[in-house]
């Protein structure tokens, strides 16, 4: 069962995480790109001349892409991991998740991993203005718990004090706050920033959906084929 | 027969919640390496896929 459990998780999580780091090679990586060129001051936004919107994409780069490509499959491997361990906690062993419920299971992890971490710090561009970094990280694996935890009690929970109790924690990481830099002094224009935030979600939302359906699609289909 | 049924059921149990703590501890020791760790050449490599999928980066 372990053996079946990692299979699953990883074999789900490295093709969920191939076509998310293809969409995002697509949609994401070209802003990036565009806004490194303020990062590293190579393009001025607010001097003296106004500098053009347009941007030629300058083409793959095989090895960086090819570690983005690599670094995606193995970061959706964890989170199908993580997603293996709470559909079977959930089911108590039984595969009886179909693939469009577990598509909403994937909706139900990007929302814990990628969206309520973002409603405080979005997806940053190079450059943005930070501070120190094991805080936010801290502030992050803190958020990624207790929206999980929230989103638990208020899918299985029995009570109203359970969907109170969630609702709680969904606020509370955001109320406490997340750590927020002392003064702006991003370079890259707002026009760019939010672009990559919200392609980024976006790209997220979507790899998270293949996720959850695919892994649901393997857990029923290798429980099938083993009877 | 009962008994070996009821001790089957209990190992099943445990087997279901070792795969469940194995997962959990894999998937957060890769999402940990692969998302959050500062060394330099996991950082460089990962820099890109770090931002796109919300991370703090630096």
């Amino acid at each position: 069962m372990i053996l079946k459990s990692l299979t699953s998780g990883i074999v789900a999580g490295a093709a969920a995480g191939l076509f998310t780091g293809l969409l995002q090679l697509a949609l994401v990586q070209p802003v990036l790109l565009h806004a490194e060129l303020y990062e590293t001051g190579a393009l001025v936004h607010r001097g003296a001349e106004a500098v053009s919107a347009r941007w030629e994409w300058s083409g793959i780069d095989p090895a960086r892409d090819g570690l983005s490509l690599l670094f995606s499959m193995l970061i959706f491997a964890g989170y199908g991991l993580l997603l293996t361990a709470a559909m079977s906690l959930a089911t108590e062993g039984e595969t009886s998740i179909s693939p469009r419920a577990g598509a909403i299971w994937g909706v139900c992890g990007f929302v814990a991993a990628q969206l309520a971490p973002a409603f405080s710090l979005p997806p940053e561009v190079p450059g943005a203005a930070h501070i120190d970094l094991s805080q936010r990280q801290i502030w992050w694996y803190a958020t990624v718990a207790v929206t999980a935890v929230a989103l638990w009690l208020l899918a299985f929970g029995r009570s109203n004090w359970h969907a109170l109790a969630a609702i709680v924690l969904l606020l509370a990481p955001h109320v406490i706050g997340a750590p927020q830099p002392e003064h702006f002094e991003g370079p890259v224009p707002q026009e760019l920033a939010a672009l990559f935030a919200s392609r980024a979600l976006g790209a997220g939302l979507a790899g998270w959906t293949v996720l959850g359906a695919t892994l649901a699609w393997l857990r029923k289909h290798s429980a099938e084929s083993s009877v | 027969m009962i008994a070996a049924l009821q001790q089957k059921a209990i190992l099943g149990t445990s087997k279901r919640h070792m795969a469940i703590l194995v997962c959990g501890i894999l998937g957060l020791g890769l999402i940990t390496v692969a998302g959050n760790v500062q060394a330099s050449a996991l950082h460089a490599a990962a820099h890109d896929v770090r931002h796109a999928n919300g991370f703090a980066c630096h």
